[in-house]
C-alpha cells in the first residue's frame, strides 16, 4: 500500500486571522494560526498532527480540504490526474477538487443536520456532485451503511440523528466522508467525543475502511496515545509552527525537539506502577499573536541558549531517516 | 471503621424522567479511608457524576434517592435535614466540578467569589482575614495573588480550574470530589494541575474521590479503583492490583481497550455492543449482553458484590482469575 508518492504536498502554507482593529482603523494584529508549514503526505501513509489547543492543528485540517482559505502557500493534491495548486482553486475547480477531499469533525452530535435522515445525510455528497440516480444512490448508500457497521442497513436508513448513539452518529459522519471515494480525509478529533468501549471500536474501522477503500487520513488529535493507533508518521505543532515529525514510533521512542518530549512526558500512563518523568517546560502556551522572530518555543523552552532568540524560527531540517526537527540546539 | 471518612453503603438513586425510572445508581456500596484518595472510572451515563451528587445531596429536581446511607464519621447525610446538610458542604465535603467555566461567575472577580464562599461558611472572618485566606489559598495552588482581583475570562483554563481548586481548598474540607477535573484541559496543564493536586493532598491530609472516563489519569492519581458499569460498581481494588489482575471481564474489557503510548504496540480489543439504556437495564448483571463469558445465571440473578480475596470486590459470575 505504501508508495512514495505523494498525494498531498504542501508548501509554505500560512494562515493569519486578523485581529479587528477598530471600525475605521485597519488592522494591524493578526493571529498565526498557521505560519508556513511544508509537508508531504505520501499515498497509503496517515499523517498525524499533534499539538496542545491553538497550535494550529484543526487550521491546517480545515485549510487542506478548502473550507477556509490560505493567506499565502501551496497544497498541491492530484486531482484527475493532473498535479493542481489547490490553495486558490475557485468554483467548478474547487467542487471538482471536494471529491477527491473529505472532513470528518469531532462532535457527531453538532456535525449531523437534526432534521435529515441517515440516508438523506449519507447521500448528500452524491447529489452536490451529481453521482447517479435516486436507486443508485439507495443502494450505495446501504452499502456503505453496511460497511461501517450499521447493519442491517434498512433499520437505519430512515432514523434521524436523534434516534442515534454517539458512536452510530460517529460512523454515519464517516459514511457520509466516504461515499464519493476520496483519497484524503482530514479527520479532525473524530473519536475525541466517544467512549473508550465505543472508540475502539470507530479506530478500527477507520483503519479497515482506509485499506478496503484506499484512503490516507490527516488524523488531528491532541492524544498521542490514540495517534499511535492511527497513523503512520507523526507532525507536532507548537504555535502554527511544525516543529518535529517523522516516523509516528520513532518519535515517541526518541524525540527532538524539547517541545515533543515534553508532550510525551505528560500523557498519562494506563498503569499504576509505571513512574513517569516531570515533564520539562516552563509557563504555558501563548497565542501566536504577531510573534516574535525568534525560535517560536521560546519562552517555554528548558534548553534556550542566545541563538533561538537572535535568529528567526529554525527550519525542519532532517536528522536522518525522515525524521525533521525544528531547532536549533538538536 | 475509625481510619474512614466516608462511607456509602447500597446506594440507590433514580431520575423520573417522561421515558420512565432511570436506575442511575443501583446498590452502591464504597468506602474512602482518610488520607486516601480513590478514582471512580466508567464511561458516560454509567452513573459515577451522579453518585457525587448523591451523596453531596445536589440533586436535580426529577431525582430521588431511593435506599441506602452515605456515613460521613458517624452521621447519615441522607437524614440530614436542607440545612444542616448544607453546613457539611464545603467544610467537610467539596466539590470540584467539570467544566471550571461554569463553575465561576463570570461578572465577579475570582477573588470575591472565594471570600463569598469563606463568609457564608466561615462566618467568623473578617473581610482582611478572608483576602488573607485567599492570597494563601491562591499561592498553595500555585496562582499568582495578584490574579484574585480578576476576572475569570482573564484567566486561562488551568488558570482557572485552580481557582476551583483554591475554593475548594477554601474551608478546609475533609474530602474533596473531583469530578473530571483535568478533562478539558491539554496534557501538559493537566499533568502540572494533577501533580499539584496529589501534593495538597498529601500536605493537607485530605480523602479525595477522584471521578474520570479516563483510566489513564485515574490510574496516576488513586491508591484504590472502582470501575463502575451501568450504574454499579463492578470492581474496587487497589490501583495495581485492578490494572494487572482485573477480575470483571468489563474491566478487562476497558483496558483492553485503552491505547497506551508505554511499551510495545498492541492490538486495541473491542468491546462489542453499548453500554445499555438505565429507564430498561437487562436483567441479572447489566454487562451480560456484552459479556464474552455470560451464562444463564448472569441474565437470571444479579451477582454479588463480594470480596475475591485481599479486599479484591467484584460483581460478577464468572470472575477471570484472581491473583493470590
Amino acid at each position: 500500500m505504501i508508495s512514495t508518492k505523494p498525494l498531498v504536498k504542501v508548501e509554505g502554507l500560512q494562515k493569519f486571522f486578523p485581529l479587528s482593529g477598530g471600525l475605521f482603523s485597519e488592522s494591524r494584529s493578526a493571529i498565526h494560526a498557521v505560519d508556513c508549514i511544508d509537508f508531504v503526505i505520501p499515498l497509503g501513509e496517515s499523517l498525524g498532527l499533534v499539538g496542545e489547543s491553538g497550535s494550529g492543528k484543526t487550521t491546517t485540517g480545515k485549510l487542506l480540504v478548502r473550507l477556509i482559505d490560505p493567506t499565502d502557500g501551496h497544497i498541491y493534491m492530484e486531482v484527475e490526474g493532473g498535479d493542481v495548486d489547490i490553495a486558490h482553486l475557485r468554483g467548478k475547480d474547487l467542487k471538482k477538487f471536494r471529491r477527491n477531499v473529505q472532513m470528518i469533525f469531532q462532535d457527531p452530535y453538532e456535525s449531523l443536520n437534526p432534521r435529515r435522515t441517515v440516508f438523506d445525510t449519507i447521500a448528500e455528497p452524491l447529489e452536490v456532485q451529481g453521482v447517479g440516480n435516486v436507486i443508485e444512490r439507495e443502494r450505495r448508500v446501504a452499502q456503505l451503511l453496511d460497511m461501517v457497521g450499521l447493519s442491517p442497513p434498512e433499520t437505519f436508513l430512515f432514523r434521524f440523528p436523534h434516534e442515534l448513539s454517539g458512536g452510530q452518529r460517529q460512523r454515519v459522519a464517516i459514511a457520509r466522508a466516504l461515499i464519493i471515494e476520496p483519497t484524503f480525509v482530514v479527520a479532525d478529533e473524530p473519536t475525541s467525543m466517544l467512549d473508550v468501549s465505543i472508540r475502539t471500536g470507530v479506530m478500527n474501522l477507520m483503519h479497515e475502511l482506509a485499506d478496503r477503500l484506499g484512503v490516507t487520513y490527516l488524523y488531528i488529535t491532541h492524544d498521542l496515545a490514540v495517534a499511535r493507533y492511527m497513523v503512520d508518521r507523526l507532525a507536532v505543532m507548537y504555535l502554527g509552527k511544525i516543529v518535529e515529525m517523522g516516523d509516528m514510533e520513532e518519535v515517541l521512542h526518541h524525540p527532538l525537539h524539547p517541545y515533543t518530549k515534553a508532550l510525551i512526558s505528560a500523557v498519562p500512563v494506563p498503569d499504576p506502577t509505571f513512574e513517569r518523568a516531570l515533564p520539562d517546560i516552563i509557563g504555558s502556551i501563548a497565542k501566536p499573536i504577531d510573534p516574535k522572530p525568534r525560535c517560536r518555543f521560546y519562552d517555554r523552552c528548558p534548553i534556550r541558549e542566545k541563538i533561538c532568540e537572535g535568529s528567526d524560527h529554525p527550519t525542519l531540517e532532517d536528522k536522518g531517516a525522515k525524521h525533521y526537527v525544528a531547532c536549533y540546539l538538536v | 471503621m475509625e481510619d474512614k471518612i466516608l462511607q456509602a453503603e447500597d446506594l440507590t438513586m433514580h431520575y423520573t424522567t417522561r421515558a420512565g425510572e432511570v436506575s442511575a445508581v443501583d446498590n452502591i456500596t464504597f468506602s474512602v479511608g482518610k488520607g486516601e484518595s480513590l478514582g471512580l472510572v466508567g464511561e458516560s451515563g454509567c452513573g459515577k457524576t451522579s453518585v457525587a451528587i448523591t451523596i453531596l445531596r445536589l440533586l436535580p429536581e426529577n431525582a430521588e434517592i431511593m435506599g441506602g446511607r452515605v456515613l460521613l464519621d458517624s452521621t447519615d447525610l441522607i437524614k440530614l435535614s436542607a440545612e444542616q446538610m448544607r453546613k457539611v458542604r464545603w467544610r467537610r465535603i467539596s466539590m470540584i466540578f467539570q467544566a471550571a467555566m461554569n463553575a465561576l461567575n463570570p461578572v465577579y472577580k475570582v477573588g470575591d467569589q472565594i471570600i463569598e464562599a469563606l463568609e457564608t461558611h466561615l462566618a467568623y472572618m473578617s473581610i482582611q482575614e478572608s483576602r488573607e485566606r485567599v492570597e494563601e489559598l491562591f499561592s498553595l495552588v500555585g496562582l499568582d495573588p495578584q490574579l484574585m482581583d480578576q476576572y475569570p475570562h482573564e484567566y486561562s483554563g488551568g488558570m482557572r480550574q485552580r481557582a476551583v481548586i483554591a475554593m475548594a481548598l477554601s474551608c478546609h474540607p475533609d474530602l474533596i470530589i473531583a469530578d473530571e477535573p483535568t478533562t478539558a484541559l491539554d496534557v501538559i496543564v493537566q499533568d502540572n494541575l494533577l501533580r499539584e493536586m496529589m501534593a495538597l493532598q498529601d500536605r493537607l491530609g485530605m480523602s479525595m474521590i477522584y471521578i474520570s472516563h479516563d483510566i489513564a489519569v485515574i490510574a496516576e492519581v488513586s491508591e484504590r479503583i472502582g470501575v463502575m458499569y451501568a450504574g454499579r460498581l463492578a470492581e474496587l481494588a487497589d490501583s495495581a492490583e485492578i490494572f494487572h489482575h482485573p477480575i470483571h471481564p468489563y474491566t478487562f474489557g476497558l483496558m483492553s481497550a485503552f491505547p497506551s503510548i508505554v511499551g510495545p504496540k498492541r492490538e486495541l480489543a473491542m468491546l462489542p455492543g453499548e453500554p445499555p439504556d438505565l429507564i430498561d437495564p437487562p436483567p441479572g448483571c447489566r454487562f451480560h449482553p456484552r459479556c464474552p463469558y455470560s451464562t444463564e445465571i448472569c441474565i437470571e440473578q444479579v451477582p454479588e458484590f463480594k470480596d475475591h480475596g485481599g479486599g479484591h470486590l467484584a460483581a460478577c459470575w464468572h470472575p477471570l482469575e484472581a491473583s493470590g
